[in-house]
């Protein structure tokens, strides 16, 4: 079946490796957030990650070694934003808007001698006589490993939060950290380990954008993808498999859009590569609209610094 | 772990044997803080960057003199103070906007996006009356700019106000938007008939009616320069003399109090964005008509992003805001001479811009709280 040139099976399958980055940073945000952190530095992270990825990889050959180095990366940048925010108390928004700028700025410089060359690939990770299976090898089984990873990690996380003490301890801490902490939790420990969490979480995902999507090192290569990571958030109420579901509604618009474009719709190019920005706002409407105040499901203490005066 | 409830609530209780190093809040904000913060951040800033560029193989100390003291004493100096002003002007514009916006804990960080389409709409109405020549030309561009911004921010205030929509993503996600729009402009729409089939728009600078000189040859000032400091002192009365910047700090500070005094949330969202949309558009007017001299593909530098770091080095106020934005413009100007002349990457400045906006953060503990040395509390 053809809609116009475009084959359902091969558009959700792409669909489901282009959403990896935009997944994996979200989920990783959702963590921080259920902690009652908002770092807007998820782009700054993402790009790092996606610049160490790629050196990584292509100075040891390996594309594992290069994901791990991506997760490295964006850890150790989301490290500054908690030393700001959780030692020095900075205000949360102010500092990961500083994230974002520094990391696109470090990304630039250290990317530079990097442009033009191909990384290693990452490769199917099941074999051929699966993939080659009609509708289902494809969707299934025709991903590389990141792909698996990332479903994987949504299942992980809905069941750490929702099930386990772990999970219990960073929503207490979220929702409200006077009573974690007179519990004797150390809040800002605490979210100390998310916001690493979720650097190296946009980390990986940064990093597939340079080894897997692209693949190839472009300055500003991560275009706004951690900031849609950030929303979608916000559209899955802080729930992992919502997550994914967003995730992959946003994977699917731009697929489409790529696609209308190359079948030549005869909608302008420029309209369509607006589209993706468009849904989102107009996604991001929806789920706010007339849920006022706190019945949004956002964390209570989201946002806010804790300092303990006793 | 040891979790007594007298434990410092700070991370890193660092023990010297029974000393902890603890975080106080004081009573009220320090004065002496509030004022040495930017200048210690600056500093800190350029140790920091010296050791980035020594670890480049530079030189730190020529690239610190190049970028902070060669533009206003060096050699070139006469025409590099000139092109301070050229930077400095569209960054305090838009910073003075964010910064009301900031005060009240509205985040509008879409300021490039704003300035996106301040261009378009002034540049846009400049063309469809080329080559006319009268005096209101220009200034009608001015408030068709400031229009475009102020539309493009009335976005994010309106679905913030109706629906409660995250104004940071909305107006954030409308810069790609602007951005994408602009490609159109400056492909399509706008673009030169008499061009030869090259992207971009007619030259303003060969069409004296809407045009935005220099106005003092030399001097680097130009319309957008005056505009600047003139809002920079008409946002200072707006906030201490006037009733709107009483209710725009009240918000900030103690909203539940700002609500009993009367104050709107929703009249303050539109009012903030508004203002910082306007000053962003009749920015980006200035300088499409100006320095820049024609609707481009690239013609946006990212002073709307810049303008963020200026805001808060100025400390939301507006006459910091002045002082916070040649600062900001010496590091581009500098910057550029550093490229040219001693090869330094430009993304170092970048790198170097957000080292500052980060120093700046961390200072600003000092401000609401004091380290003590206090005897371990366990």
């Amino acid at each position: 079946m053809d809609l116009g040139g475009i084959n359902p099976v091969i558009l959700i399958a792409t669909l489901m490796a282009s959403a990896v980055p935009i997944l994996l940073a979200a989920l990783g945000e959702a963590v921080v957030e259920r902690a009652g952190v908002l770092n807007l530095g998820v782009e700054g992270m993402m790009i790092i990650g996606a610049l160490g990825g790629f050196v990584v990889a292509v100075e040891t050959g390996s594309p594992v070694l290069g994901f791990v180095g991506g997760a490295v990366a964006g850890a150790a940048l989301s490290l500054i934003f908690a030393l700001l925010t959780q030692v020095f108390l900075a205000n949360q928004v102010a500092t990961g808007l500083a994230l974002t700028l520094f990391g696109l700025g470090v990304s630039s410089l250290g990317g530079q001698g990097y442009n033009g060359i191909k990384p290693p690939a990452t490769g199917q990770l099941l074999p051929d006589a699966l993939a080659d299976l009609p509708v289902v090898g494809p969707i299934l089984f025709g991903h590389d490993w990141v792909v698996y990873f990332s479903i994987a990690m949504t299942a992980v996380l809905w069941w750490v939060l929702k099930a386990t003490r772990i999970g219990l301890i960073i929503r207490a801490v979220g929702e409200s950290h006077e009573a974690a902490h007179a519990l004797g939790y150390k809040v800002n420990r605490i979210r100390l380990m998310c916001i690493a969490f979720g650097g190296a979480m946009a980390g990986i995902g940064g990093a597939y954008v340079s080894l897997a999507r692209v693949p190839q090192w472009v300055d500003g290569i991560t275009a706004g993808a951690g900031w849609i990571a950030l929303a979608i958030v916000v559209f899955a109420s802080w729930k992992p498999w919502r997550v994914l579901i967003g995730a992959y509604l946003f994977g699917g618009i731009t697929v489409l859009q790529l696609n209308l474009q190359v079948a030549g719709s005869g909608i302008p190019v420029e309209y369509l590569s607006m589209a993706p920005y468009l849904i989102t706002i107009l996604v991001l409407v929806i789920m706010s609209a007339g849920r006022r105040g706190k019945a949004n499901g956002a964390p209570a203490a989201l946002g806010q610094n804790f300092h303990a005066s006793r | 772990m040891g979790a007594s409830p007298h434990t410092p609530g700070i991370f890193v209780d660092r023990k010297w044997g029974v000393v902890v190093l603890r975080l106080e809040k004081r009573p009220t904000p320090s004065k002496f803080w509030l004022y040495a913060t930017p200048p210690v951040a600056v500093i800190l800033t350029m140790i920091a960057g010296g050791c980035l560029f020594a670890a480049m193989g530079k030189n730190p100390f020529e690239v610190i003199r190049t970028i902070f003291w060669d533009p206003v004493f060096g050699e070139f100096a006469f025409y590099l103070r000139g092109q301070l002003l050229v930077k400095a002007g569209p960054l305090i514009l838009i910073a003075i906007g964010l910064a009301l916006g900031f005060r009240a804990g509205i985040w509008n960080i879409g300021a490039e996006g704003q300035y996106i389409m301040g261009a378009i709409f002034g540049a846009a109405v400049g063309l469809a009356v080329f080559p006319t020549e009268n005096r209101l030309i220009f200034p009608v561009m001015v408030v068709a700019g400031a229009f475009g911004g102020w539309l493009w921010a009335m976005i994010p205030a309106i679905l913030k106000t109706k629906f409660n929509t995250n104004e940071i993503l909305v107006s954030l996600m409308l810069v790609y938007v602007a951005e994408t729009i602009l490609a159109k402009a400056s492909t399509g729409f706008l673009k030169n008939p008499e061009g030869m089939g090259f992207p971009g728009s007619r030259n303003f600078s060969s069409y004296p009616a809407a045009a935005n000189p220099e106005l003092i040859a030399g001097s680097g000032l130009h319309w957008g320069g005056v505009a600047a400091l003139v809002t920079g002192v008409l946002a200072y009365i707006l906030l201490t003399r006037h009733q709107a910047g009483f209710q725009i700090r009240l918000a900030g500070q103690a909203p539940r109090a700002a609500r009993f005094h009367g104050v709107s949330p929703a009249r303050l969202v539109v009012m903030c964005m508004g203002i910082s949309g306007a000053l962003a558009g009749m920015a980006g007017l200035f300088e499409v008509t100006g320095p820049a001299g024609q609707i481009s593909i690239d013609f946006n530098t990212g002073y709307g992003f810049t303008a963020i770091i200026v805001a808060f080095l100025g400390r939301l106020n507006p006459l910091g805001i002045v002082l916070a934005g040649f600062l900001m413009a010496l590091t581009y100007v500098g910057g550029e001479m550093a490229s040219t002349n001693l090869g330094l990457p430009d993304a170092a400045i970048q790198v170097f811009q957000g080292m500052l906006l980060f120093f700046l953060l961390a200072v600003d503990v000092l401000t609401n709280y004091r380290f003590r040395l206090a005897v371990g509390a366990h």
